[in-house]
């Protein structure tokens, strides 16, 4: 006992010298990052890494508009099919390396044509790229795509090195160079990732913490203890259930951010026989019956606390590409038994596939609750996530409940959840008119023309109903209200440019 | 005792070689295609495809278990998937960990559960042994992440002793180390003392009313050398084998309380691999595991010679 009281005591001033590192922002993280290579990565957390590691050609701002970083200006052609774009002059790599036209060509080529590269999708239509003058690039593409600028945004924007990417070859992941404000340290596998601000970045004004250290901490729990304990400055994806008390803490100040994805339920309307073998797969008029007996806001109440936006289409109401005229439809339960029986189906059973978070897993038995007062009688079968996306894959379920994390651009929210034999179309919607006005969304660059065309998608999906979609969760971060500068932008990645830890 | 240990030594190598196919051909039963889970949200075609060929996905489960015997056999386990580290580097960057943590919690388990055993059996049917009891019975029915959450909470949110989570290498600093491990170990000690105590308590109890005691009363020793050199060390085969197994679970990685301290262990990164299906990573650890128990068992039974001089003919 002597000795447990010993190092009790031992490590009281352990924990004192831990409250001396000011220079040093700590990040809790909700997941441990995958591979820290632009082309390869693949997670939402990782992306929260590359805000600070790896600048990208644009950006996007609390609005979801596209504003130039590495790109100084850019102009399209007469007919949409290239892009040229100028560079910011005085970029330098975290090597010391130029960042030039030749840098970018090396870089988008990469993304193009490395192996496992999951950029290559999003940058599809690019078929080449041209050096123009030592500080400008044309990308050609094949045909108009608007979402190009956007993709540029993310990580098909970023830029590596290209002398210490051809150096590691498919290893770069482990060690990267880009031209980010914090240049990579170290990375301990499910312990930490620890970057230092980079003394030439170009736009040093704004960096103000000497570190950053990443701690991937999955228990919400946990992760807030150790922001209340004061061994972190900010943590993402609070739980709802946590905020009404954090609030109160004046210690503490908490950023809720209505997200770009959506927390939907997928139908499997041709995805496999078994959408013919059940009345909700079988029949429009069995989907829409099943949307009428949900009430979105108390879902959203029960299973988030009300920290979610309800919505019905791929974007929040609040997104400028929003169909206004094809609004959230209340809850009518008369209205759906009426359907119901129009269809001749009393009773139609179905089961719903959720993977076993306890959000999806409560959103299941709430769904299964308001669907049981139309007559609906669903049954719940939860699966761990790789289980439950490989069985949807193979259309092996009726309906299943899938959340998207949403691209600042609606058509990664839209292309491969409604393209006839896309990745992403689990439903199995397949529709030739529909697939006429995706390609067309595609090729306009006019924010009110696109937003037509998507008025016309919206029309046609929401009335097959491949995907119900029922709420936007909000991004829900806690940081220490000595911590200044955060921005609210709806990718729910922490920018770390600007922050400031005042006294 | 050298045609014992080199009797034990022959079985090792069969023993180990069925366990690596265990684990291979358990880790083929998880549902969901590794490729897929891997190939993250975008779900790009091309990359699966790229990644079934790198895992060598398509190709029949015995040409796949030869890829990795081989490798493992010339001392490589190959590479995690999904973060680009050799395995061989995960489970040595972990093992550390791991080791420090699972001694301590062995030390904390050994130091409350074995005077706790011998008081109890000692003074059967007083209060120490109701104390005792209860005390085990705490041990082994709390639940090692509600605790740990609840410590957290008290030493970490409420006072502020200690760091809530997080791991700080004792040749980087041995105090921070020590705050950082004192409460997941405690957590882990405390569920195996209760353990320990029980068996501590039977096994004495046991020997306590054995004939050989009662004549070295009899002598006239002293209660102290009766109880401890006559009757603990009798008592001590069957604590040795527990001890052992235990020490080896802790080892095999203590998942949950890992998960709840961020101690970055074999339990956090077996169960970050499973779920990313990162077979790698399972494999290796998951093999250097079985390695561990089985090398330990070895050792608890060279154990028994040393404290039962009976065994040595």
């Amino acid at each position: 006992m002597k000795n447990f009281a010993r190092t009790l005591l031992a490590s009281l001033l352990g924990a004192a010298a831990l409250a001396a590192q000011a220079q040093t922002l700590r990040i809790g993280l909700a997941e441990d990052p995958d591979v820290l290579d632009p082309s390869l990565a693949r997670t939402f957390v990782g992306r929260i890494v590359f805000a600070a590691l790896c600048d990208k050609l644009f950006e996007v701002d609390e609005k979801l508009n596209i504003i130039p970083q590495l790109a100084e200006k850019h102009e399209w052609s007469a007919d949409s099919k290239a892009l040229t774009i100028t560079l910011r002059p005085g970029v330098t790599f975290h090597d010391g390396e130029k960042l030039d036209a030749a840098a970018v060509k090396y870089s988008l080529e990469r993304h193009k044509t490395m192996p496992g590269s999951n950029r290559r999708g999003e940058l599809a239509p690019v078929t080449s790229v041209d050096i123009v003058d030592p500080m400008s690039v044309r990308l050609n593409l094949n045909a108009p795509f608007s979402p190009l600028l956007a993709q540029l945004a993310d990580r098909a924007g970023m830029i590596v090195s290209p002398k210490a990417a051809q150096a590691a070859g498919d290893k770069f992941g482990t060690k990267p160079v880009c031209t980010g404000p914090y240049k990579f340290v170290e990375r301990v596998a499910q312990d930490r990732i620890v970057l230092e601000r980079y003394p030439d970045y170009w736009n040093k004004g704004q960096v103000n913490f000497e570190k950053i250290v990443y701690t991937p901490i999955p228990d919400a729990t946990v992760r807030l203890a150790n922001l209340k304990s004061g061994q972190l400055d900010y943590i993402e994806r609070v739980a709802s259930s946590d905020v009404e008390k954090l609030q109160t803490d004046k210690r503490f100040k908490i950023a809720r951010i209505t997200e770009i994805g959506y927390q939907g339920i997928t139908i499997n309307i041709g995805k496999s026989e078994k959408a013919q073998q059940n009345p909700l797969g079988k029949d429009p008029r069995v989907r829409e019956a099943f949307e009428l007996a949900i009430d979105r806001q108390g879902l959203a109440q029960v299973v988030m606390d009300n920290e979610a936006v309800v919505g019905n289409q791929w974007v929040a109401p609040t997104n400028p590409f929003y169909a206004k005229s094809l609004p959230v439809p209340k809850r009518d339960v008369a209205r759906a038994r009426a359907l119901l029986k129009e269809a001749g189906v009393t009773n139609p059973s179905f089961t719903l596939l959720t993977p076993t978070t306890s959000d999806a897993q409560r959103l299941a038995l709430v769904v299964q609750a308001m669907a049981r007062d139309a007559g609906f009688d669903v049954k719940i079968q939860a699966a761990e996530f790789a289980t439950s996306l490989n069985m949807a894959d193979k259309g092996e379920f009726e309906a299943y409940a899938l959340a998207w994390s949403g691209r600042a651009d609606p058509d990664g929210n839209l292309f491969s959840f409604h393209g006839c034999k896309q990745p992403l179309n689990y439903a199995g919607y397949c529709d030739p008119e529909t697939e006429k006005l995706l390609a067309q969304s595609r090729s306009l660059r006019d924010v009110a023309e696109r937003r037509k065309v998507f008025e016309q998608i919206a029309a046609r999906v929401l009335k097959e109903r491949p995907i119900v979609y029922v709420y936007h969760r909000k991004w829900l971060w806690a940081y220490s209200a000595k911590l200044t500068g955060v921005r609210e932008i709806p990718d729910g990645l922490l920018r770390v440019q600007g922050l400031k830890l005042g006294s | 005792m050298a045609e014992f240990l080199l009797k034990r030594l022959a079985t090792i190598v069969p023993t180990l070689i069925f366990v690596s196919m265990l684990i291979f051909g358990l880790q083929q039963l998880l549902p969901g295609d590794p490729a897929k889970i891997l190939a993250g949200e975008e779900q790009d075609p091309t990359v699966i495809a790229h990644l079934r060929e790198k895992l060598h996905l398509d190709e029949p489960l015995p040409m796949r278990y030869a890829y990795w015997m081989g490798g493992v056999l010339r001392g490589d386990l190959g590479e995690s998937i999904r973060n680009q580290q050799p395995v061989l580097d995960l489970v040595l960057q972990k093992l550390p960990v791991t080791i420090q943590l699972a001694t301590m919690a062995m030390a904390i388990a050994l130091l409350i559960g074995i005077p706790a055993g011998i008081a109890s059996a000692v003074g059967r049917g007083t209060i120490w042994d109701t104390l005792a009891n209860v005390f085990a019975l705490w041990g082994i029915s709390t639940p090692n992440f509600w605790l740990g959450i609840l410590l957290i909470l008290l030493f970490s949110v409420q006072l502020g002793w200690l760091p809530a989570s997080g791991y700080v290498s004792p040749f980087e600093d041995l105090r921070a180390n020590l705050a950082s491990m004192i409460m997941p170990a405690f957590v882990l000690g405390n569920a195996i003392a209760g353990v320990l105590m029980r068996h501590t308590r039977s096994a004495m109890l046991q020997v306590l009313s054995a004939d050989y005691v009662r004549t070295a009363r009899a002598k006239g020793l002293r209660e102290r050398v009766v109880v401890l050199r006559h009757g603990l060390r009798n008592a001590l085969v069957p604590i040795i084998t527990l001890g052992a197994l235990e020490f080896g679970t802790l080892l095999s990685g203590a998942v949950l309380t890992e998960q709840v301290f961020t101690i970055p262990g074999f339990g956090k990164l077996i169960i970050d691999a499973v779920f990313n299906r990162d077979y790698l990573v399972v494999q290796g650890v998951v093999l250097v595991t079985a390695t561990t128990y089985v090398v330990l068992n070895l050792l608890a039974d060279l154990a028994y010679f040393a404290v039962n001089p009976r065994l040595r003919n």
